[in-house]
């Protein structure tokens, strides 16, 4: 800008209108506007949906920081197609209502060219039906089955972590094996908890398990006793997925209940993502075990790749942030914030994208992609996509608590995981 | 587990629920029933309790104990504090009228909460107790700290009443209460009562919020529940009636942690809410409350 200026001050001022009038001329004929916009270095626009407010907002202000680093890695590596990239963050409070005006905001003011990176599954759904309105694609980091279960729409992309029941079906023949078949299912009673209790009692009786219990706790409770003696004596395994602000006080009140003479946990790492497992009444974990979407505390054997993106996002040897060792991460979910953005340079890519009238080619060239594998861009694992139902399939980690740290003792196939597709999003009109 | 020490557990729990509700109540029924003030924004002045809790807990290392007991000093002191301010700077200036109140104690609710929020953060954080026992009786274990608040609530509540009842303050609370124009007559400083009772209402929110921060945790959005509880609780006692407020919690609790357990949390809610709704067209003044004058 400087520079033009300078220049400016030399020509007279006919001249300077002249060429102007010619510049104005050429940009309006038709066939200019897609060179310009070719040559076009400037920004491509993410919105990103984030929990910086309410239950998610431990998930929100780590899905935060890895996005700034994912993003400052592209950026400095040259952007996508030379162009950097603009994060445009709006808090949605963790709030279906909320995220869909956020949605509108992203589309109306700071016109994106995507939206990405929503956790909470009910701020997906009330999402997902204005972005197939406002047809603008939509890449969550959610988990929920939402989108792999096809009844979104088209726009709703999950390229980067895998589903809960992908999951549920992968760790489901490890419990049968090690730690029992009668389980006692504790959910929160919501979208997200439905999902756990839908497809795990499928997937244990595949193994000869079966589900004694299903006990559902509305999402606002803040205390858990009243519902412990609905566990039945001849459980095995309680399984646990509770998420939000009173999660410490259900494993507290668990352990306060049972004291040594408890059946054996297994708990969705969602119950204590961000909570260090050091803090006072989480002693009673010891021993239990944990899925893990990818390691919290440093493993010795872990890849390169894994600790270059450990470095890149300030995780400590604990999974705590390297500013502050009380800050601790949520190492089992952030990582999709990562690979999303990398599947999405990856996209933007294969399809030469330049602009908003691109993002059918781009969601096209996202449900192309099948095999993704391990390294800088995909530190969690190896990943299988599914174009029809839009959603990734990766390994899942299983983890036990030993010594007040989380140590992986299995790791699951992809195949493990893998089920019938529901749904067939590429047979949807844009 | 078999019925009789699932109702045990279930009244244990209730109980607990029963002791915070009723301080917390008591607080809210004090400033309706002197200053006629309807205070929306008492279940702030809880969460600010608890978050000055974790505060000054947070200050002290060492023994738990110790940063609970500064808590437990401290916390309804600067909840008080700020009670006082705002009934300087805010109610004090509608003259107390019933209406403008609601609406200031409104806009109270939202300034603190997003204070909370801009300055302590979206976080949960916990607080510890100040002693770690687990009780271990033959079919369950439980918290013996649970008990202990069931304790600290019955000794406040006793508290507050023989304050009420037998000292000069009380004395001039309750004449405030009965008429505030014949109380200013006589000669007692009904603003300067008023602003008390404000202060005091508070710093009873913010006590139970540290009696019970250690069994929850403190976060911003934490003071909602409670406050519709205390509505409930405060409407079927009658409003201005500590004994009504004080039997409401006790059967509003229990009610909520049996119910609760052997059917379903939503059905006890709904059923509070079924009795609120009953209380309001068959004896609107609440079951001890005298009739409006």
């Amino acid at each position: 800008m400087v520079d033009h200026r300078k220049a400016g001050g030399g020509i007279t001022r006919r001249i300077a209108l002249k060429t102007f009038g010619a510049a104005a001329g050429v940009a309006a004929a038709p066939g200019f506007v897609r060179y310009a916009q070719t040559q076009s270095s400037a920004p491509i626009k993410i919105g990103f949906q984030c929990h910086r407010t309410g239950i998610g907002a431990a998930y929100g202000r780590w899905y935060e920081r890895v996005t700034n680093a994912t993003v400052k890695l592209i950026n400095d590596a040259g952007g996508i197609n030379g162009r950097p990239i603009e994060i445009v963050t709006e808090d949605d409070g963790t709030d279906p209502k909320r995220g869909s005006e956020v949605i509108e905001k992203f589309a109306n003011q700071h016109k994106v060219d995507l939206i990405y990176g929503t956790l909470f599954s009910h701020v997906v759904v009330g999402s997902a039906p204005i972005v197939g309105e406002l047809k603008i694609p939509y890449y969550v980091v959610s988990e929920g089955y939402h989108v792999a279960s096809g009844k979104l729409n088209r726009y709703c992309i999950q390229p980067g972590i895998t589903d809960v029941k992908a999951q549920v079906r992968s760790v489901a023949p490890w419990i049968a094996q090690n730690l029992g078949k009668k389980v006692t299912l504790i959910f929160p009673d919501y979208a997200f908890g439905h999902d756990h209790r839908d497809f795990f009692e499928p997937a244990i009786r595949s193994q000869g398990g079966e589900v004694v219990a299903k006990i559902a706790i509305p999402p606002t409770e803040t205390s858990f006793t009243r519902y412990i003696p609905q566990i039945p004596r001849e459980t095995d395994v309680i399984y646990h997925v509770m998420v939000g602000p009173s999660v410490l006080t259900f494993v507290k009140e668990l352990g306060e209940f049972f004291g040594s003479s408890g059946p054996q946990l297994f708990g969705f790492i969602d119950s204590l993502e961000s909570v260090a497992l050091d803090s006072p009444g989480l002693e009673f974990l010891e021993g239990s075990h944990f899925w893990e979407g990818m390691p919290r505390y440093a493993q010795p054997d872990q890849p390169d790749y894994v600790t270059f993106y450990r470095e890149a996002v300030g995780l400590d040897e604990n999974g705590a942030s390297t500013d502050d060792s009380r800050d601790v991460s949520a190492a089992a979910h952030m990582f999709g914030c990562w690979e999303t953005l990398y599947v999405i340079k990856a996209a933007m890519e294969a399809s030469g994208y330049r602009g908003p009238e691109d993002r059918a080619k781009l969601i096209e060239a996202t449900e192309a992609m099948t095999d993704m594998e391990a390294g800088r861009e995909h530190p969690q694992g190896r990943k299988l996509f599914n174009g029809k139902i839009h959603q990734v399939f990766g390994e899942q980690y299983i983890s036990q608590v030993k010594s007040g740290k989380l140590e992986v003792v299995h790791r699951t196939s992809i195949e493990d995981g893998l089920y019938e597709p529901e749904g067939d999003y590429t047979a949807m009109p844009f | 587990m078999a019925f009789g020490p699932y109702l045990l557990l279930a009244s244990l729990e209730g109980l607990v629920t029963a002791a915070v509700l009723a301080l917390m109540a008591l607080g809210l029924s004090l400033v309706f029933g002197v200053m006629r003030v309807v205070n929306v924004a008492h279940g702030e002045f809880y969460m600010l309790g608890a978050v000055i809790a974790w505060w000054s807990a947070s200050l002290i290392s060492g023994h738990p104990a110790l940063g609970f007991l500064l808590a437990l000093v401290v916390s309804p002191l600067i909840v008080a504090a700020i009670a006082l301010l705002s009934d300087r700077l805010v109610l004090r200036r509608l003259n107390y009228e019933p209406q403008a109140t609601i609406v200031a104690t409104i806009g109270l609710l939202y300034i603190i909460q997003q204070l909370a929020l801009t300055f302590y953060g979206p976080d949960a954080r916990p607080v510890q107790a100040p002693f770690d026992m687990r009780l271990a009786l033959p079919w369950f274990g439980y918290s013996a700290y649970k008990l202990a608040i069931i304790a600290a609530s019955i000794f406040l509540i006793i508290a507050t009443w023989i304050g009420l009842t037998r000292t000069k303050a009380g004395l001039v609370m309750r004449a405030t209460q009965s008429d505030p124009d014949t109380a200013q007559a006589f000669g007692i400083p009904v603003d300067r009562v008023y602003a008390v009772v404000f202060a005091l209402g508070a710093g009873m929110a913010a006590l139970a919020a540290v009696l019970i921060v250690p069994i929850q945790q403190a976060h911003y959005l934490m003071g909602q529940d409670p406050l519709l509880l205390s509505f409930v609780v405060v409407i079927i006692g009658g409003l201005g009636s500590l004994r009504g407020t004080v039997v409401a919690a006790l059967f509003i609790g229990l009610s909520d942690g049996i119910i609760s357990m052997f059917f379903s949390p939503t059905l006890a809610k709904m059923l509070a809410t079924l009795l609120v709704a009953l209380v309001l067209v068959f004896r609107p003044q609440g079951l001890f409350g005298t009739a409006a004058r």
